[in-house]
């Protein structure tokens, strides 16, 4: 077998250490080719492989522009603990063919100790990719294909990357049986390709392995999208109506076939105008409702959404956030969307606003939000992003709440009905249409209790009060956040970003910096007593993000007392947050932090 | 016979709330509002199992002024609101109340969608040819050369045919009725909410205030001189070779309509977890 080594000698400094991770940071595997290649088969078989011999992981989809064909690359990260982040680099760049692959070259970091196989016949791997010091390996992936006719290159590249990883065979086996649609002598013959591409990682320097097992029960594989979609149908949803857009198509494509079998229904809309005023009327009708869309759907949504809080009519609103503004970067994640949920509707105009802090989290934060808008008859928007929506991972069973959703109903004939009464939680029962003697009309204007149009400035006063109260009296209880460790110094955080978060905290801790974690789960309203407790003996607080503009950080300045000049780690998509980043703003941060207290 | 008790026959003031209307005197509005009751008489239909639902305008502020459910949404969107109502719970009667602007303008993508989806909703557009809220500009079906403040001169730009446009886009039922003559505004209503799928009547309803020329509407209205077909061609045909004035049902078809949800549920909610356990 024709196989080159390719090692940077200056590199070996670099390489131990990128090697000096922590213990638990597992393997990190990027499979890269052009469209049609399979390497979006290739990942998500591996990733399935690992879960049957006990490891937990996380695959990111990347892939160009074009709608078929396009360069691809499936993103893994493989460990013995569960896997929130991409971690900083890939220890092993696998490329069936280098077609535009270099156009990933920031999205697949490398470092020294990193192995980067391409194809023999294909060509050098683009040097953006060996410029990191990884060791080149070039085998005859296409050639030793062609050899075992009816085989796919992208088996082969499964066999060899999952040895690398230190996956048995069996698994990696028993990973292309479970998915084989095709027949059984195409079947053998990949079979053989799968081998074959284990016979041939001995030819290739050896990765960390992975302590491989048996299957562990109790595990899921789901993407953010399919448990936002699982959560929402837990908390009660009964009826979707949407537009397709990137990334919260498959949210839609997943609740379509499930509310068909728990008695619901999912209809396309002609826009996002007609969505979500869709659901504001099945609401309104009494059943608990729900649109998905990204950045651009929420712009056009937001007249409605006004309408949902005028009104009092409970809707869901998840935005599966993108790189924006404006069409931006469809594919790729971006926390950019936060100030336009938190405060882009015209008027005073009070709404929850929720983020899951991961992949897991989506099916209880989903559930939440259909409880908390059912509740307080108010629109939620859940703020989820590409990468929690289109990544999937191997996690532990999410805890599952026995649904605890109330609309507050009028009952039928109740003397004096007033459907907007000024009550003292601010909650007044509705009457869902088909109640005997308590009929009303549900009114965007501003109105009476009776819910008559009025320009009343008493009536609007009321009205104002009323909502703004539902939403402030709540007791949230502990769900708010995520609290963890103790200090005087606090990482603010939400969303995807509290996974990295949690990661660079892991690491920093284990340099004898003890930093306390605030990773929000309700970022409307806020509730600066709650808030402030958390933060009691906090003399630094530090805020991370993934946008432009710092939008989480100027938000909590405008709403709490936070410590004196609060420092923030921010910048955009569409690269994810990495831990290492993380972790050196966090260092110099605390390091700063330490002389001013020399200073003092 | 001497056994049986009859229901009390609800008559069309008990589908009217009292609520005084912001319209003008002489609005076409008023009889509309008083075909629509007349017609949910004739249906006997319980107040509290239809929900009327509406946009922003003039003809939206119906909703309050009938002892039925309302639903006084946004601009243009009364059909969306009230696709997800029909959906969500069939068993309400859904009528949706809506101007030329509101209906044909800033709602006209969803006009055609609604006529395509064949919901069974009663569509009632209340077209005056001009915006009256907002004090007299050019709404889709106002005549090119009608002058006004916001198109000095007129828009120059020909009115649209929303009858000829719902039959193209599918709606399953398509009449012009004048608000006028209540009894037969009530009669094709009546009619237009039995009719499965997506019924869409058009109420010519003079602005006295802003077109005082339409009070000649009276004079020039007459009935269809033929029965409603349940050929589109024929319909379209005739459609757009009247003179617009021609009153009754014009097309009755019979697409089947768009599935409505309410279906009991096939699986336990917890049956779902099956596809994400290892």
């Amino acid at each position: 077998m024709d196989a080159s080594l390719n090692l940077n000698p200056q590199s070996r400094d670099a390489a131990n250490a990128a090697f000096m991770k922590p213990a638990g940071a597992g393997l990190s595997i990027a499979i890269a080719g052009s469209g049609g290649s399979g390497v979006m088969t290739a990942g998500t078989l591996l990733l399935d492989a690992a879960a049957q011999a006990g490891l937990y992981g996380m695959m990111v989809r990347t892939s160009g522009p074009q709608i078929r064909g396009g360069e691809a690359a499936a993103l893994l990260r493989l460990g013995a603990a569960q896997i929130e982040s991409l971690d900083d680099s890939f220890d092993l760049l696998l490329a069936i063919d280098w077609q535009n692959v270099h156009r990933f070259a920031d999205e697949i970091p490398l470092h020294a100790g990193s192995v980067v196989i391409g194809d023999a016949d294909g060509g050098e791997p683009p040097p953006v990719f060996l410029a990191s010091g990884a060791r080149s390996v070039a085998l005859p992936l296409k050639k030793m294909a062609k050899a075992l006719p009816g085989s796919w290159i992208n088996m082969l590249a499964l066999g060899l990357a999952g040895t690398l990883a230190g996956l048995p065979e069996e698994a990696l086996a028993q990973a292309v049986r479970r998915s084989w649609k095709r027949t059984e002598a195409a079947l053998e013959a990949n079979l053989k390709a799968l081998h074959a591409g284990i016979v041939a990682a001995a030819d290739v320097p050896a990765l960390p392995k992975l302590p491989a097992g048996g299957p562990k029960p109790g595990r899921w594989l789901m993407s953010g999208n399919e448990a936002a979609g699982y959560g929402a149908l837990r908390g009660g949803v009964r009826f979707v109506a949407a537009y397709p857009i990137t990334p919260a198509t498959e949210l839609l494509e997943w609740m379509a076939p499930a509310l068909t079998k728990v008695g619901g229904t999912l209809l396309q809309a002609e826009d996002e105008l007609a969505s979500v005023n869709m659901i504001i009327g099945a609401s309104y009708g009494g059943v608990p409702s729900l649109t998905a869309t990204a950045g651009p759907g929420l712009a056009l949504m937001t007249e409605g959404i006004g309408l949902a809080v005028a009104a009092e009519v409970p809707i869901v609103v998840v935005d599966v956030m993108r790189g924006g503004p404006s069409t931006g970067i469809p594919a790729k994640s971006e926390q950019s969307d936060l100030s336009f949920a938190v405060s882009g509707l015209h008027g005073d105009a009070p709404r929850l606003v929720l983020a899951p802090g991961s992949i897991s989290d989506c099916v209880s934060t989903l559930q939440w939000a259909v409880e908390l808008a059912e509740e307080l008859q108010s629109p939620a928007i859940v703020l989820s992003d590409q990468f929690l929506g289109q990544s999937q991972a191997i996690v532990e069973k999410p805890p599952i709440r026995p649904s605890n959703t109330r609309r507050l109903t009028a009952e039928a004939d109740t003397p004096d009905y007033k459907r907007y009464r000024d009550t003292p939680s601010g909650i007044s029962p509705m009457a869902i249409p088909g109640t005997r003697g308590v009929v009303y009309t549900a009114d965007g204007l501003t109105h009476t209790e009776a819910g008559i149009p009025s320009s009343q400035s008493r009536d609007h006063a009321v009205q104002l009060d009323k909502r703004e109260r539902k939403l402030m009296r709540h007791d949230y209880g502990s769900r708010w956040a995520d609290l963890q460790g103790k200090g005087s110094l606090a990482v603010i955080t939400f969303g995807s970003s509290t996974g990295p978060v949690r990661e660079a905290l892991q690491r920093v801790a284990a340099q004898g910096v003890d930093v306390r974690l605030i990773a929000l789960r309700l970022l409307a309203p806020l509730q600066p007593g709650v808030f402030e407790r958390a933060l009691a003996g906090v003399e630094r607080v530090m805020v991370v993000e993934q946008n432009h503009q710092a939008q989480l950080l100027r938000y909590l300045r405008g709403m709490l007392d936070l410590p004196a000049r609060p420092a923030s780690f921010h910048r955009p998509g569409p690269l994810p947050l990495r831990p290492a980043e993380i972790c050196a703003a966090i260092l110099e941060w605390a390091g700063a932090n330490a002389k001013t207290k020399e200073l003092a | 016979m001497n056994d049986m008790v009859l229901p009390p026959v609800l008559t069309a003031a008990q589908y009217k709330s009292g609520y005084k209307p912001i319209w003008c005197p002489g609005c076409g509005d008023y009889t509309v509002l008083a075909s629509i009751t007349k017609a949910l008489a004739t249906l006997q239909r319980p107040p509290h199992e239809v929900a009327v639902v509406s946009g922003i305008g003039c003809s939206s502020r119906i909703p309050a002024y009938t002892n039925c459910y309302g639903f006084h949404g946004v601009h243009g969107r009364s059909l969306a609101a009230a696709t997800g109502l029909k959906v969500a719970r069939p068993e309400l009667t859904v009528l949706v109340a809506s101007g030329d602007g509101d209906g044909y303008s800033i709602g006209g993508n969803h006009f055609m969608h609604a006529c395509r989806r064949n919901v069974d909703l009663t569509y009632i557009v209340m077209d005056n040819h001009v915006y009256g809220m907002t004090k007299g500009q050019a709404s889709p079906t106002t005549e090119p050369d009608w002058d006004n403040k916001l198109s000095p001169g007129g828009t120059g730009i020909r009115s649209f045919h929303p009858l000829v446009i719902a039959l193209a886009a599918g709606a399953n039922f398509v009449a012009r009725a004048f608000a006028g003559d209540q009894h037969s505004t009530a009669e094709i209503l009546a009619q237009a909410v039995r009719h499965p799928g997506f019924s869409f009547v058009e109420i010519l309803s003079p602005c006295v205030t802003f077109r005082p020329e339409q009070r000649d509407w009276k004079e020039r209205v007459r009935p269809a001189a033929v029965d409603a077909t349940d050929d589109a061609a024929r319909a379209a045909r005739r459609i757009m070779t009247d003179d617009g004035f021609n009153i009754g049902v014009l097309y009755a078809g019979d697409r089947e309509p768009y599935p409505l949800g309410g279906a009991a549920a096939r699986t336990e909610l917890a049956a779902l977890e099956e596809e994400f356990a290892l």
